[in-house]
């Protein structure tokens, strides 16, 4: 099973061509293929992790090349580590929850199957960037998750604010992978490969220069930035909200924001070598953290609450990496690596659980608004159950998940009282706004009684994922317990296991954090003893700078993107009067020419409008031709062909399974051509 | 550059100027003769052919255009293809081209002037500005008949698969570009060689821009599976424009893919090299040609899309000499584009001439045709029976030819399975000699073509039986451009 794992990807990529091409029309049997396909891949990434285990976590790596040139060489290929296995797990499981739950929560969406065909593009995308052995590899499948993660934000692209939201995205984002592609463009000007063992080699060895290693790194981490939301391109990530709410469980919290998290943890053996870099990793993750965390405090909309937190975790994650990697750097031991990894898997699974669960109460309520809410879980056991067990975890109480991770985390920054300091002080913020949002919507008296009237639990195929999600809140952080000899510590380690022992006093202090802050919210929110409203005027300054998110996106507007504009309309109007009053002026020339030529016009013009007519008439007659379906089957065939010769040429075996692959979709076809589907589905066509 | 090997395009630039004349000639001028223009263009290909012989040999501008033995032999095909064609079309001209009918003849000879150039270009750029330059034309062309729902179809289909294959083609070219830092075929060679022997391995980025070219280039021969457009645009377009289209645009996509692959990439044929062997990708490609081609135009009842099965068929014979990839592979090549001209640009014309004077394309109306026009019933007789194979016509010493170097290269499969499926063609072939000559039906009127017709009828049928006799001409000429490969 280990030596196929590149097959892992493959099965959402079937399902995504099968959809697109095949099934379209067929919605149940659509959704069917997608979840069918995310589960053989879940099936497989088991046995892959429990291969990894059996084999004591020693790596495997296989390639062919791509491409042979003096000066570069690409390879395809995969590397399989215990980090690999652990990803490839956390993807197909909340992939596998999020398509099982879409099927209600997408129920009756006219694009119903082209939504769960990008699902397995996005869980295609994002499972050959963890399996990827390269950085070219990894930058392909980066841009993938990418595009991906537009489509599915802009998904209902009818409501301007998706639209916008998708573009944001995608262009913030993008900015991070200039940083990125300029880190790679290093790396392979100076190392001369990009395959990650040859390149930590390279660093290990002190071939490159500390300089370059510091410079790499940097540029690589801005990648990193602008995918998991650091700050400064943090922006785009609460916007993201506007897609579907699975959606931002699966792209927005659980999966793709933390391939930025993957990308340090991936190339740590590169951060190490430099201390500088590594210390602006780590500064960068308080930093976003922090400021994440307060803004969480105050905002009223419920993804939003939860992608400020997302965020913020990140930020937590990303400051332990880098204090791995500045303390590493300088010869100190530290736990960072493995407590960043195992926030990574912990946050995974309770993070989707929260926001699937807000798609359940946004699913019965039709709001966004906590102030709209309250009083929920009586009318919604199941979710408030289960949103209540994925707070305690996100908050760290003993002995959910999120505290044994989050307790690593406060033991790295142990050698350094600032980050020690913010890090209790966020944890104390995360505690308090988780509380403070299940308060106001779970408890307490309706406050919007025809919402409150009109709520409702969700069907089945929404409430089990929940519940499988909590079982996971609750239980995964138990492989990473301090007591075991061989927890998630002596499996996913960097460069040598590092035991730390349990220190019982971090724990008690965590743990008083966590419950000061839970009590502080539950005074003011649920006994109320003080008012939320008072204090917001007491702080007035304080409270409007949070709730406006310290002015960001208000800063980019008139710092980047006014100018722009600006400098944009000064092109137009170069354009509009000094180009084109050239061009009009060469224009004048020439009917002035054309007019000496009159006879000689004449004659064209009416040759022209002649032709017009029989243009517009043969265009007429094209339009009626361009229905005919047959014409995409003769490209279809043709690019077919053409991939099936690659295939062919590259791998024997590989063709085979082509080939059967595609005659089950030829079967398919014509399956529903017979059964009289062909006739609707050009009517689909046309409304699209 | 030197100055006097300017010399070497006077024949294209002549043709050029011709095309240039026609259209100018069109407009300035009533058109009180509706044959003059066609004579004109008969005459600008006549003249451009003498020009030929006197202006040849040498290379330009650092070797990307190169007139040697190789595409002068093939501009000779092209240029007999555009006579033939334009010679067919004064059947149709008084009839269904009314108007445009310059821009008609025009075109046809543009399209012959971007298959000299195509056949000339030793880089891949001049090679695919060539290639645009044959294909563009003949969207318009095979379009012609704008009344004409079929023809208008076919027209759009062949557009869009054209561009499709176009965007693949250059694709592949600039994969192949950029694993080589080359566009000339001859560095092309050279570095790949030079990476392989230095590194013992080059990266399926080649096997990619390989497939992507073969897909390509496959298009403009109609190769299987890239045929699919072949039978509704042969059927759609007019009558000479689908001879002009089997005939020149496939010899056209012959003499690329020999200069890319023959030329530019032939030690990827070798054993040394075989994981990268582009051989056998196309003879699967031919295999499938000859068994899909043949098969499927047995059911056929429209002789266009009978012959365009047919022509596919004989694609896959073709590409049997080209995977040979040695001299005697090449020259089969050559020799069977000769013969091929005659033979199925003889069919079409008699297909045109047949539609005109009956307005059928159906197979059945051939019935008794022998009774009431006998010359008519014997050209269709030789030219079928030439392109089964049968001896002593040209078509038989082609395919003798080309089976004898696809065995030397060692694909004996392929040349078994080749014989075996030329047994299948003869069923259709003789089919239609069947209706002809055994049918008890007679037809309503005889059917009596114009003297050109007769007289370009009378030249395929006099050069399939004379070449089929002696062949050693145009065989000398044949292996002679085969020196232009250094095997």
């Amino acid at each position: 099973m280990l030596e196929n794992t590149y097959l892992i990807p493959f099965y959402p990529l079937l399902a995504f061509v099968a959809i697109l091409f095949f099934t379209r029309w067929k919605e149940r049997l659509s959704s069917y293929i997608s979840i069918g396909m995310v589960l053989i891949a879940l099936v497989h990434s088991l046995f892959v992790l429990a291969a990894m285990l059996s084999r004591h976590g020693l790596p495997m790596e296989k390639a062919i090349p791509f491409i042979t040139h003096p000066s570069l060489h690409l390879e395809l290929g995969m590397y399989i580590d215990p980090l690999t296995a652990v990803m490839l797990m956390i993807v197909t499981i909340v992939s596998s929850c999020v398509q099982i739950y879409s099927i209600g929560y997408m129920h009756g969406d006219p694009r119903y199957s082209r939504y769960f065909s990008y699902l397995s593009l996005f869980t295609f995308s994002m499972l050959g960037l963890v399996i990827a052995n390269n950085f070219f590899m990894l930058f392909i499948f980066w841009e993938l998750v990418g595009l991906t993660s537009y489509l599915l934000i802009g998904f209902w692209f009818e409501k301007k604010s998706a639209a916008d939201a998708g573009k944001k995205a995608f262009i913030t984002t993008r900015i991070g992978d200039l940083g990125f592609i300029i880190g790679i463009l290093i790396l392979a000007a100076y190392a001369g490969t990009l395959n990650y063992q040859q390149v930590f080699e390279k660093v290990a060895s002190g071939v490159l220069a500390p300089g370059i290693i510091t410079l790499a790194g940097i540029f690589i981490f801005c990648g990193a930035v602008g995918k998991s939301a650091q700050f400064p391109l943090h922006v785009w990530l609460p916007d993201a909200m506007e897609g579907p709410t699975p959606v931002s469980a699966l792209i927005h919290a659980a999966t793709m924001v933390a391939a930025g998290v993957y990308l340090v943890a991936r190339a740590m053996s590169l951060f190490v070598g430099s201390a500088e870099a590594s210390t602006a990793i780590a500064v960068i993750g308080v930093i976003t953290s922090l400021m994440a965390a307060t803004i969480a405090l105050v905002q009223n909309d419920i993804k939003r609450i939860l992608a400020y937190s997302t965020v913020s975790q990140l930020g937590y994650m990303i400051m332990a990496l880098g204090l791995y990697g500045a303390d590493t750097a300088l010869g100190h031991h530290s736990p960072g690596f493995v407590a960043g990894t195992f926030h990574l898997m912990t946050h995974a699974f309770f993070k989707a659980l929260l926001f699937l669960g807000a798609g359940s109460v946004i699913h019965a309520v039709h709001t966004n608004d906590i102030q709209d809410m309250g009083g929920l879980s009586k009318k919604m056991k199941i979710t408030a159950t289960t949103f209540f067990i994925a707070s305690l975890s996100i908050a760290g109480i003993f002995p959910l998940s999120g505290f044994w991770s989050k307790d690593e985390i406060v033991a790295t920054t142990a050698g350094h009282p600032v980050f020690m300091f913010l890090a209790l002080t966020i944890a104390f913020m995360t505690a308090f706004y988780m509380f403070r949002l299940c308060f106001l919507a779970f408890t307490g008296k309706p406050r919007v009684q025809e919402k409150y009237d009109h709520a409702h639990e969700s069907p089945n195929t929404m409430t089990w994922p929940l519940m499988f999600l909590a079982f996971l809140s609750i239980g995964a952080g138990w492989v990473g317990l301090p007591w075991l000899s061989h927890g998630f510590s002596s499996f996913v380690y960097h460069e040598q296991i590092h035991h730390s022992e349990p220190s019982y006093i971090l724990m008690l202090a965590s743990t008083v954090v966590a419950l000061s802050g839970i009590g502080l919210a539950y005074m003011i929110y649920y006994k109320q003893r003080f008012s939320a409203d008072a204090l917001a005027e007491k702080f007035k300054p304080l409270h409007t700078l949070l709730y406006n998110k310290y002015y960001i996106d208000e800063f980019y507007n008139i710092v980047i993107i006014q100018p722009l504009l600006k400098f944009t309309d000064f092109l137009w109007w170069f354009d509009a009067h000094i180009i084109d009053g050239l061009v009009n002026f060469v224009g004048w020339l020439i009917i002035k020419w054309a007019d000496i030529k009159q006879w000689f016009d004449q004659y064209i013009v009416d040759g022209a409008v002649n032709g017009m007519g029989y243009a517009c008439m043969a265009g007429a007659r094209l339009f009626r031709y361009l229905q005919n379906g047959s014409l995409q089957f003769y490209t279809l065939i043709v690019i077919g062909s053409a991939v099936g010769l690659i295939i062919y040429r590259v791998t024997s075996r590989g063709f085979i399974y082509y080939l059967l692959g595609a005659s089950i979709m030829v079967l398919i076809r014509s399956i529903i051509r017979t059964s009289g589907m062909e006739k609707a589905s050009t009517e689909t066509n046309v409304q699209d | 550059m030197t100055g006097s090997n300017l010399r070497i395009l006077i024949p294209e630039v002549f043709l050029f100027l011709s095309a240039l004349f026609i259209f100018a000639y069109d407009l300035g001028i009533k058109r009180k003769n509706p044959r003059q223009i066609g004579y004109i263009a008969l005459a600008g290909i006549a003249i451009t052919g003498i020009l030929l012989i006197f202006f040849h040999g040498g290379i330009l501008y650092h070797g990307m255009f190169s007139s040697d033995s190789l595409s002068v032999f093939f501009k000779i095909i092209f240029l007999g293809s555009a006579f033939m064609a334009i010679g067919a079309s004064f059947e149709i001209a008084s009839e269904k081209i009314r108007n445009h009918r310059g821009e008609y003849y025009g075109l046809i000879l543009l399209s012959t002037v971007g298959m000299m150039f195509l056949s000339s270009a030793n880089e891949l750029l001049t090679l695919y500005v060539g290639l645009e330059l044959t294909t563009i034309p003949l969207y318009v062309l095979v379009a012609y008949y704008k009344d004409d729902k079929l023809s208008v179809e076919a027209g759009l289909k062949y557009l869009i698969v054209g561009a499709f294959s176009s965007a693949i083609l250059l694709y592949g070219l600039s994969l192949l570009y950029g694993m080589t830092g080359s566009t000339y075929l001859v560095g092309i060679k050279i570095n790949l060689s030079v990476i392989f022997l230095t590194y013992g391995k080059i990266g399926p980025g080649l096997i990619l821009a390989m497939v992507m070219i073969i897909a390509g280039i496959g298009f403009k021969l109609a190769l299987v599976p890239f045929h699919m457009w072949a039978p509704d645009v042969y059927q759609g377009a007019p009558t000479p424009i689908t001879g002009f289209l089997s005939v020149g645009s496939k010899a056209a996509g012959v003499i690329a893919f020999s200069r890319i692959f023959v030329n530019g990439l032939i030690a990827f044929s070798t054993d040394v090299m075989k994981p990268l062997d582009w051989g056998i990708i196309v003879a699967i490609l031919a295999s499938a040609a000859m068994i899909i081609g043949n098969i499927t135009a047995l059911r056929q009842r429209n002789i266009k899309r009978m012959l365009a099965y047919s022509s596919i068929a004989q694609i896959g014979y073709v590409m049997v000499g080209m995977v040979a990839a040695s001299t005697m592979g090449v020259a089969a090549v050559g020799y069977y584009m000769f013969i091929y001209l005659f033979a199925n640009m003889g069919a079409f014309t008699i297909a045109t001439i047949f539609n005109d004077k009956t307005g059928s394309d159906d197979i059945v109306n051939y019935a008794g045709l022998s009774k009431s026009s006998p010359f008519f019933a014997a050209c269709m007789t030789i030219f079928l029976l030439s392109l089964a194979g049968i001896p002593p016509l040209g078509g038989f010493v082609a395919k003798y030819l080309v089976f004898a170097a696809g065995i030397q290269a060692g694909y004996t499969w392929l040349v078994i399975l080749a014989l075996l499926t030329a047994v299948v063609s003869l069923y259709y072939y003789a089919n239609i000699i069947k209706m002809m000559y055994f049918s008890p039906e007679t037809p309503a009127q005889p059917i009596k073509p114009s003297l050109l017709a007769r007289l370009i009828l009378l030249i395929a049928v006099a050069g399939i039986i004379f070449w089929g006799v002696f062949p050693g001409t145009i065989l000398n000429f044949a292996t002679e451009t085969a020196k232009v490969f250094a095997f």
